[in-house]
């Protein structure tokens, strides 16, 4: 019926009208608490000296873009994937590669490292999760062990694993994140609130809580409850794409990076963002960051190529690192926090210390 | 391959943001007071106005941003692969070069923002003149796209020629300076929307990655949307928040507490492995070393969280817990994890195994936990489910947290451990002419067994001299 119709909309405008007020009591809210800024606070610390950071390894061998990576428990091996459907293991030490295994689709946006060292989980274009147990027989085909885990309605733009080799998380186009059991398959539990394509996630290094972030093309960071499925906080501040999450290591925080060319620091307790990273010729987006141990250094890999290193504290850019020759796709510390990895565009991954 | 039609959803346009920065910059390079200094540049016998010289791009890029040399010419480079800036001489290759060699700024007609996407009847326009300008002149790569397109859109073949051919009278008739710069605009523009093979894509954008907006049926900005966002809103709304200044005096603290750990601030002993080459620094700090670093046991006094997360750590405090009686706690509280992250087919035994080893009436290792939990816990277990536990295991957890803890920090154990803890000796930096050191190979974590508890007791575990 016609006046059905008029009634449906009616109440869609004034329930989107009621989100927007809400959304700007909740901005003032937060920001009665904000008596002070980050770099003010920040002027008590000593500045960074110099800071010199090299590429100590490449890892060539990938014959199309890089997409992802991960660091093994082990500090020195690695999983990178890649457009051309190539997921590699490698010891990036050594800088040999150790395994290797091509995945019936192309664009794996997602890889991770199992927390035992001996699988690891990646998928893309194919909307699907799997699992594949690191074998060094040589009779054994990975392919052939290879687990299907978590089952999308659009591509996969991320994975992780929980604290333990059974359960995985995933990150998708079609909008949802979802908790998975990796021995049946279950879904465990879905995380819906995104209104578009999920992009990132990052677990919560908390001691009791069971809590991770993600964002995505909304330009929103969300924090979910992974127990309840419920989103516990939301952050809207970004002017595009969040390409990246990642939490400060004490929990209390993460930062984001944007396709808007900045990175930002939420802050968990204050419930707001208390730091943006930009810099007015830095034009392209930051498409991967991660901190170091200490948590004074970010380091975020742009779509311009580079990585640019900030001082988490004090605001400002620590240095520039030239090297890549395409797009910086992604960028993980090492689980000591003695180098950083990134792989980019170029087929290349770099480790930097 | 981003190929074919683009997406027109919001994700495609989102994405072109740094287009439109790009242009910001390139229009504040053109202003006649601020911008870059504008002159006529002689092209043999033609004179075209409105020149700049790569040098003063960069100069310009390193005075308005106040970047490095390094950085401005990265920048300004990236502006010419984006075909916001050409070569006037050597219009075929997009590359930025830092002396004399004059550019111009691209007309926004020709602007990627302005045309995207460029369709294929226009490039078989262009090759189609190019061709009929000088037999020949099309390269290896333009000849083979050339007859592909003449394959695919032969039905308007004779349009593409006529166009063509109108194109090249029109251009005829122009001066000769501007019919030059046209035909650098022309082909920077090509350059950029159809690079040669080998050349990166700038445009390339990633997978065609259909935006949720795009599909009706799942994100449809849905009543449900707008009232789980309220419902979100509202509950943030009611939640508490702390003051700024609390909060990012945390950081402060964190980083002060954690620099001297960094090894990216701090260094590292004997020395990081990246740069020295030597794993020994892995081998000091194994999971299982029974001889931990100064350092490492220091950090078991920054937060539990921290104690535990060590498997040394975690050993030592569980030898602790033996001595006072209470090691059940952490037993228990091991077991609560294991049935968290757990397969979910484990979850009716775990749980039943919990039960019985930790919360059962006279179970050998029976947990003190307060009455009201016990019996919230015990009322769970009927159904169980992977996070039945969580209750009872936040109170152990806290239980440990706020008395055990502290106690084991102030104990003979731990001081003793401190006192005995080393320094490792800094490994000498190898200098040149020496070889490089060769990079020894480490066991896969996928060849081992999997590993029971952590060795605490017998010898070092290998490495290098600890002071």
């Amino acid at each position: 019926m016609a006046t059905d119709g008029l009634h449906e909309n009616e109440t869609l405008a004034s329930l989107k009208s009621e989100a927007e007020s809400l959304k700007g009591k909740l901005e003032e809210e937060r920001a009665k608490l904000h008596d002070v800024e980050l770099h003010q606070v920040a002027e008590r610390v000593e500045a960074l000296g110099q800071f010199v950071m090299k590429t100590r390894r490449t890892l060539k061998g990938h014959g199309n873009k890089v997409l992802c990576m991960d660091w093994c428990k082990d500090k020195r091996r690695i999983v990178s994937s890649s457009q051309d459907g190539k997921v590699i293991v490698w010891d990036s030490f050594t800088t040999n590669k150790e395994h290797a295994v091509t995945m019936p689709c192309t664009w794996v946006m997602a890889c991770a490292y199992a927390p035992s060292g001996c699988a690891i989980a990646c998928g893309g274009l194919d909307n699907k999760c799997s699992v594949y147990p690191l074998t060094f027989d040589k009779n054994e085909n990975m392919a052939a062990k290879k687990k299907s885990v978590a089952m999308h309605t659009n591509y996969l733009s991320a994975c992780s694993f929980t604290n333990s080799d059974m359960q995985i998380l995933t990150a998708s186009g079609d909008g949802t994140c979802a908790l998975w059991d990796v021995e049946s398959g279950q879904l465990l539990q879905s995380f819906h609130g995104h209104g578009a394509d999920v992009l990132c996630l990052d677990l919560a290094p908390s001691e009791t809580g069971n809590t991770f972030v993600s964002g995505g093309c909304d330009k929103k960071a969300m924090v979910w409850d992974m127990r309840s499925g419920q989103c516990v906080q939301a952050f809207e501040t970004h002017e595009s794409d969040i390409n990246s999450v990642r939490y400060y290591p004490s929990g209390d925080a993460f930062a984001s990076g944007s396709d808007d060319a900045t990175c930002r620091l939420y802050d968990l307790r204050a419930d707001r963002e208390v730091a943006i990273y930009s810099k007015e010729s830095i034009i392209f987006g930051a498409s991967s960051v991660d901190f170091s141990l200490s948590g004074r250094l970010l380091f975020a890999g742009y779509n311009d190529y580079t990585i640019n290193v900030w001082d988490v504290l004090k605001g400002a850019r620590v240095s520039i690192l030239f090297g890549h020759e395409n797009r910086v796709s992604t960028l993980r510390v090492s689980p000591d926090g003695t180098a950083f990895c990134s792989g980019s565009w170029d087929h290349t991954l770099r480790v930097w210390a | 391959m981003a190929a074919g039609p683009a997406p027109s959803g919001g994700r495609a346009r989102a994405q072109r943001l740094h287009l439109s920065k790009m242009e910001r910059v390139v229009l504040s390079m053109q202003d006649p007071d601020q911008g870059v200094r504008m002159r006529s540049q002689r092209l043999l016998i033609t004179v075209v106005p409105h020149a700049v010289t790569g040098g003063d791009v960069v100069e310009w890029l390193i005075q308005k941003f106040c970047i490095s040399q390094e950085e401005a010419l990265h920048l300004g480079t990236l502006l010419v692969q984006h075909g916001y800036i050409y070569p006037l001489r050597d219009p075929g290759i997009l590359v930025l070069r830092q002396d004399e060699t004059p550019y111009r700024f691209q007309t926004p007609y020709f602007w990627t923002s302005t045309l995207w996407p460029a369709a294929e009847l226009d490039y078989a326009i262009y090759l189609a003149k190019k061709n009929m300008r000088k037999q020949g002149s099309l390269l290896d790569h333009e000849k083979e796209r050339y007859d592909q397109l003449h394959k695919r859109i032969n039905h308007a073949w004779d349009l593409v020629l006529m166009q063509a051919r109108e194109q090249l009278r029109a251009a005829k008739q122009r001066r000769k300076g501007d019919r030059l710069v046209i035909a650098c605009q022309e082909q920077t523009f090509w350059l950029v929307n159809r690079p040669p093979p080998g050349s990166p894509n700038v445009l390339e954008q990633g997978p065609e990655l259909s935006c949720c907006a795009a599909s009706p049926v799942q994100m449809t900005k849905s009543s449900d949307f707008y009232k789980q966002e309220i419902e979100c809103c509202r509950k943030a709304l009611g939640r508490a928040r702390v003051k700024s200044s609390v909060c990012l005096e945390a950081y402060l603290q964190f980083s002060v507490q954690h620099r001297l750990h960094d090894p990216m601030l701090s260094g590292c002993l004997p020395g990081n492995p990246w740069i020295t080459d030597s794993a020994a620094y892995w081998a000091v700090n194994s999971p299982t070393a029974a001889a931990p670093t100064k350092l490492r046991v220091e950090r078991w006094a920054f937060s539990f969280q921290e104690l535990l997360e060590d498997p040394v750590g975690r050993a030592h405090f569980m030898d602790f817990l033996r001595k006072e009686f209470s090691a059940e706690n952490l037993s228990f509280w091991e077991a609560c994890e294991e049935l968290r992250y757990g397969g979910q087919a484990q979850v009716p035994a775990l749980v039943d195994a919990v039960y019985q080893q930790f919360l059962a009436p006279g179970a050998a290792h029976w947990v003190n936990i307060d009455s009201r939990t016990m019996e919230r816990t015990l009322e769970g277990l009927r159904q169980p489910h992977r996070y039945v536990l969580d209750d009872a295991q936040l109170h152990i957890y806290m239980l440990m947290k706020k008395d055990s803890y502290p106690r084991f920090l102030k104990s003979d154990l731990y001081k003793g451990l401190l006192a005995e803890a080393g320094i490792p000796l800094e490994t000498k930096r190898r200098v040149f002419p020496f070889p490089r050191k060769p990079w020894h190979a480490s066991p896969s974590p996928a060849l081992l067994p999997p590993s029971g508890e952590p060795m605490v007791a017998g010898g070092p575990d290998g490495g290098d001299s600890v002071a």
